[in-house]
């Protein structure tokens, strides 16, 4: 680990240590119900954790998440691909994917529950339509971003699509994609809590429902910081892939 | 006029126009040129910023197709039959152009992977090219750890390791200091003449015209060939202080046409 990384990571454990200091502070003063004390929800945390009917809660909505990012990104880079090569196509599509963009989660999800009956097919589709005007302009954007020049030179040398796409096109549009990855986890994350609570019968956002029901705030801290490890584990993951394939980035030694 | 079996380029009066950006009708880049470039000649094409001398690399190299006329490489039409050329044409630009992802043998490797070479030999290949342009050592650098004459050097291995019969420069080395492109250019020049390989350097430099050329064409806008001479390789000081100067009348008489 470098020094910036060691001090990110310290940075980390302060301000999370510090609030959790003001969250057990608040839990002397103040009801279970309202702040419960931290050894409650760690408690909460193990169990759900240690239970194999719990955990397939969790991952029922990892595995939505996913799906629905994966649906997204495919579509995402069909429609761009479209929009890229057409300009008809880009002058019609692009105010529909900005109005998309302006329409809450929560109104899919009403909308979805009144037109679908299957909850996975419901939540697979709040996932895919909530996600996918970002990674649509994002991945428009990285194949935009493609060098004239090294295009120019690339194509002197006569490849096929295929060569074309890998030795220039890929490694062009892997910064981008990564980074729309990494921002539609946050937002998909945040969704699939709405859908769940709304339109499911289990998964994490269900649960959160229950312990709403319950005045259970200790549950609900608990099965929220379920869905942030798999956010944080799976940024990681990203993170590792994007350090790997921007190797060659030049590292400055000042920080902006 | 050459021998029909040992032309490497024919341009048929060939025109090339393009629409303004604003819309207000087209502009003539190429007028009706018409020049042949013999096998193993170094033709060195001289002009003015502006002259078109880009949009005849670009229609060489088959990146941009002609208005009007004929253009053949090696008997074939590089932009109508474009894949028949891979392979042929090894370009090295005015930019290094090299891929900031990619090391120094792998932006060497570049072309010959297009080209589906083996691996092995091709590596062994780049490490040849990169060791004759004194860069044995960096094959494993990236581009932002090289100077800007490294990189130079490394689009010429890049370009050369293909083993093309046409070399095309479009002013290769007017981004680097004096002393680091008159270095390149001596080195590019015996790797070239070794090799015998066909030749187009564009540049607005009339000393590097000079001194690359076998043959100097100096084009006049849009791209017309104003004046043309042989360069012997024996040139004496005496001739080529003379071709400056006429070389120089012929700029100076389109700027005067320009002015008036």
């Amino acid at each position: 680990m470098d020094s910036v990384s060691r001090k990110r990571a310290l940075q980390f454990i302060v301000g999370t240590a510090g609030v959790a200091v003001l969250w057990q502070f608040a839990s002397l003063f103040f009801p279970d119900y309202l702040f419960p004390s931290l050894p409650q929800i760690v408690r909460r945390f193990v169990d759900i954790a240690s239970n194999g009917a719990t955990q397939i809660d969790v991952l029922t909505t990892a595995a939505r998440i996913l799906a629905g990012l994966v649906g997204a990104f495919i579509c995402g880079v069909i429609l761009a691909l479209i929009l890229n090569k057409s300009g008809s196509a880009e002058a019609y599509l692009t105010p529909v994917l900005t109005l998309l963009q302006g329409i809450p989660a929560l109104s899919w999800v009403v909308i979805a529950v009144i037109w679908f009956h299957g909850t996975e097919f419901r939540i697979f589709f709040i996932m895919v339509v909530t996600t996918l005007p970002a990674f649509t302009f994002q991945i428009l954007d990285a194949v935009r971003s493609m060098s004239k020049d090294l295009f120019e030179m690339t194509v002197a040398f006569r490849p096929t699509r295929w060569t074309m796409f890998r030795v220039l096109v890929l490694p062009t549009v892997v910064p981008g994609i990564l980074t729309a990855w990494k921002v539609n986890l946050g937002n998909a994350s945040r969704v699939v809590v709405v859908a769940e609570l709304v339109g499911a019968t289990g998964g994490v956002g269900y649960e959160l429902l229950r312990q709403q029901q319950l005045f259970d705030m200790a549950g609900a801290i608990a099965w929220t910081l379920q869905l942030v490890v798999f956010v944080l584990v799976f940024q990681g993951v990203i993170t590792a892939i994007e350090a790997w394939a921007l190797r060659w980035r030049p590292k400055s030694e000042r920080a902006i | 006029m050459a021998a029909p079996g040992s032309i490497a380029i024919t341009f048929q009066d060939v025109t090339k126009t393009f629409d303004r950006p604003d819309g207000s009708g087209q502009f003539t880049a190429v007028d009706r040129i018409s020049f042949e470039v013999t096998r193993g000649e170094i033709v060195a094409v001289l002009g003015k910023t502006g002259c078109g001398k880009s949009t005849i690399f670009n229609l060489i190299a088959g990146l941009s197709e002609p208005t009007s006329g004929r253009i053949t490489v090696e008997g074939i039409d590089p932009f109508g039959d474009f894949a028949a050329l891979r392979g042929k044409i090894g370009i090295v630009f005015q930019g290094d152009r090299l891929m900031p992802w990619r090391t120094a043998i792998d932006n060497v490797l570049l072309g010959l992977d297009i080209l589906g070479a083996d691996r092995k030999k091709s590596e062994a290949t780049a490490r040849g090219w990169l060791a004759k342009l004194g860069l044995a050592g960096h094959e494993n650098d990236y581009p932002h750890a090289l100077s800007g004459g490294m990189r130079q050097r490394v689009s010429i291995a890049r370009a050369l390791a293909v083993d093309p019969v046409l070399i095309l420069c479009d002013e290769p080395f007017s981004a680097l200091d004096e002393m680091t492109a008159q270095r390149l250019r001596a080195e590019f020049l015996r790797l070239v003449r070794e090799s015998n390989k066909t030749a187009l350097f564009i540049t607005h430099s009339i000393d590097e015209a000079l001194e690359v050329g076998d043959r100097i064409m100096v084009l006049h806008r849009p791209a017309r060939i104003a004046f043309e001479a042989k360069v012997d390789g024996t040139i004496t000081p005496e001739r080529r202080l003379e071709l400056r100067t006429r070389i120089l009348d012929v700029l100076g008489s389109e700027t005067g046409r320009e002015e008036a």
